[in-house]
């Protein structure tokens, strides 16, 4: 077999839909069905799992490292705050798209500048363009609200059809479509050649370059993808409080999105996913036990799957299904996390 | 990929279990009373001491009112208005709980407005102090104060005891700005004069360079609002900038000598005069036994939104009361309008109207007794109403 065709074929086998996945999914949507009294936090999940899908696309896959995707993730929320607020778009998927293509817009300008340095140059701009964006949200209170945030947005229903429900079903189910049209189409475009072009700029930017790969462009389109993502991400957060405050800016929230992508591992998309599953349960957990010091407990958490390292938290969850495997199906269990999670 | 399969059905597994771990037991004879409160982040220490508050009340009086027993459940909002939000849909829809309270500030106050309305059950704000507030839902009932009882009366205090020239400094958000507008009201309408106008930014405000502007005004004192918890930095960049030795004064509502951390401003808060609703010094016999009973139980003084909370989980017991143990929220707001007692603060009441909170408001002036700062009270404005409240 030549080398090209190896490749070729590795990435089709990849990019093929598994069983895991689409049980993965069925168990997201049963979860919409099997916890009515928990649609909250399980939007909340899903909008977390957006943010952190659409950190993942360039973190993952271009290794841009960002401390301020929040920026995006604002713009979104204001965007969408405020076309509801003033009545210009009402219905809330038009106001999703348009609040999305805000951010992306802002992606596309901000890319100049993160394309320029490299990693600590990166993280230095991306979280002066949250700062930034921040200040100025406070400093024009009179569109923004200020500290006492966007007040008062009524959401219209969805696709004209179905209205937000307060026990957040509507909600959850939104967001859940959201979410999955956006996986769907962000799985295109990593398995594509795009997609693989960029995984050759993360690996090696000279040797992407040398071989014919015009790497800023490259760069410039995910991290414009990205910002859509991120704003789409924020604009289902103030539809889905009907609230938007100063703190879709705040560091935390960029801060907080590195976290669930160490918890969860980047570039396999499944990793924001998760990450946001688990970082967001601990914190419910956590801050259910002590109103007060769950931070304490949820920095100890992260400290330990660092010093662990997350492949040997894996092989200790995979442990009992791995042995289960060996017992009933007899064959050889070759359960590990993907390589690019390491 | 077979391996990624079994993980992610690993990591769903996991993700169901824990989410009917947490999911809640419910029980027919307890009244479930939701907190919702900052307990981390900047105004931490208001939520720390109206949690303490609310402890020590059901400690002297038991946790069983018109035979169902009261359930605190605290959560942490960090004062963020969507994670009050969040939390209050949690507890309403899932804890099930029949009040909800707390609201370390404005916006998270708001934030949870159309929710109450929406559920019915009453909200007991228990320390954010806009006036607006308890017009944004039937269901809402003060027991804090509003920055207008105040800083109306401190305007007229200044202008009535030679201060002629104040510069302002108050926080950018919904409280500030009343504070601001009520001062300057009642201030200028007695012929007093604001010649420097600063909003600082609510979170981590940094105030030195703007008191280097005070001090190039030259006022002849500065009103300040800052929420509580902030009043120490504030004090001590005061003092740094040296204009406590050129002579400016500091006024303003008692926000800023709040008396959780005013036995450690230092001197320069000497003489600080303040317009509030309490003061650790009080001198009634209910607010010594009061103050003694909080510091044995959490080693430190109550402040303000201490008296806050322990006034508005006595208004939770007496509509439990007064409905005899009935649940239903309208009947419970009902309960509560009119309701009259005596607070560590003085005599309280709620306006059936408004729902708000009728106090005495004192001013007061820091002095030092036995060794410690304490606001001591001078003159008592009686039964002061919310003067807030939109002209109907």
């Amino acid at each position: 077999m030549s080398a090209s065709s190896d490749v070729g074929f590795h990435a089709q086998r990849q990019a093929r839909w598994h069983y895991g996945e689409a049980a993965f999914w069925l168990v997201v949507l049963a979860c919409g069905f099997l916890f009515p009294s928990r649609y909250l936090i399980m939007t909340d999940i899903l909008r977390l799992a957006l943010f952190a899908m659409s950190l993942d696309l360039i973190l993952g896959y271009a290794g841009i490292v960002s401390l301020g995707h929040a920026a995006f993730f604002g713009v979104g929320a204001y965007a969408a705050g405020l076309l509801a607020l003033h009545g210009i778009i009402n219905e809330p998927v038009l106001a999703l798209i348009a609040a999305g293509l805000a951010a992306m817009v802002l992606g596309f300008a901000a890319s100049f500048l993160v394309i320029r340095g490299v990693d600590l140059t990166r993280l230095m701009v991306t979280l002066g363009i949250a700062l930034l964006l921040e200040a100025l949200a406070e400093r024009f209170s009179n569109i923004t609200g200020g500290t006492d945030g966007l007040q008062g947005i009524d959401m219209q229903p969805i696709l004209g059809q179905i209205p937000f429900d307060m026990f957040g079903k509507a909600g959850f189910f939104y967001s859940l479509a959201v979410l999955f049209v956006l996986f769907l189409l962000a799985r295109r475009i990593v398995h594509s050649p795009f997609g693989l072009s960029l995984r050759a700029i993360k690996n090696n930017p000279l040797r992407a370059a040398a071989i014919g790969i015009p790497v800023n462009r490259r760069l410039i389109a995910i991290y414009t993808v990205a910002a859509f993502y991120a704003g789409i991400a924020g604009a289902l957060f103030t539809q889905t409080t009907a609230i938007a405050s100063l703190d879709v800016f705040a560091f935390e929230r960029s801060a907080d999105l590195m976290l669930v992508l160490v918890i969860g591992g980047t570039g396999y998309l499944y990793g924001g996913l998760i990450g946001a599953v688990i970082f967001r349960i601990l914190q419910e957990v956590f801050s259910t036990i002590t109103p007060q010091y769950w931070q304490f407990w949820i920095g100890l958490v992260l400290v330990v799957i660092v010093l662990v390292g997350r492949q040997r938290l894996h092989y200790g969850v995979l442990y009992l299904p791995n042995l289960l495997i060996k017992q009933i199906g007899g064959r050889k269990a070759i359960v590990t996390v993907p390589e690019s999670d390491a | 990929m077979f391996e990624r399969r079994i993980f992610s059905r690993t990591a769903a597994a996991a993700a169901i279990a824990s989410l009917a771990a947490v999911a809640p037991a419910k029980a027919e004879d307890t009244v479930k009373v939701g907190m919702i409160l900052p307990m981390t982040g900047g105004q931490a220490s208001t939520g720390k001491q109206i949690e303490n508050a609310i402890k020590l009340y059901m400690q002297q009086n038991g946790d069983t009112v018109a035979g169902k027993k009261i359930e605190i459940i605290v959560k942490d909002d960090a004062a963020i208005p969507d994670k009050t939000k969040t939390a209050a849909q949690e507890l309403i829809v899932n804890d099930k709980v029949n009040f909800i309270g707390g609201f370390g500030v404005t916006p998270a106050a708001l934030a949870a407005a159309p929710l109450a309305t929406q559920a019915k059950i009453p909200e007991v704000v228990m320390a954010a102090g806009t006036s607006i507030i308890t017009e944004r839902s039937p269901y809402i009932v003060r027991t804090s104060f509003t920055l207008a009882q105040s800083s109306t009366i401190i305007g007229d205090w200044a202008v009535k005891n030679g201060i002629k020239k104040v510069a302002t400094l108050t926080s950018d958000y919904a409280p500030g700005n009343d504070a601001l507008n009520f001062f300057k009201e009642h201030f200028t309408a007695g012929g007093g004069e604001v010649v420097e106008e600063v909003k600082t930014p609510l979170a981590n405000p940094d105030f030195a360079p703007f008191l280097q502007r005070m001090k190039d005004a030259k006022p002849d004192a500065i009103f300040v609002f800052v929420p509580a918890g902030q009043g120490g930095n504030f004090m001590k960049q005061y003092a740094e900038r040296g204009l406590d030795k050129a002579g400016i004064k500091v006024i303003g509502p008692g926000d800023v000598t709040d008396d959780d951390l005013l036995n450690n401003m230092g001197d320069a808060v000497l003489g600080t005069v303040t317009a509030h609703i309490y003061s650790a010094a009080h001198p009634s016999q209910m607010n010594k036994d009061f103050v003694a009973a909080y510091k044995k139980a959490f080693g430190s003084r109550p402040g303000f939104m201490a008296v806050s909370g322990y006034d508005g989980i006595h208004l939770i017991y007496a509509a439990l009361k007064k409905t005899n143990g009935d649940t239903d929220g309208t009947k419970l707001v009902e309960a509560m309008k009119g309701q009259k007692w005596e607070s560590p603060r003085g005599p309280i009441s709620i306006d059936p109207e408004t729902r708000d909170i009728v106090q005495n408001v004192y001013i007061r002036k820091v002095e030092k007794v036995d060794g410690e700062l304490y606001n001591v009270e001078f003159q008592t404005f009686e039964a002061v109403k919310d003067l807030g409240k939109t002209k109907k």
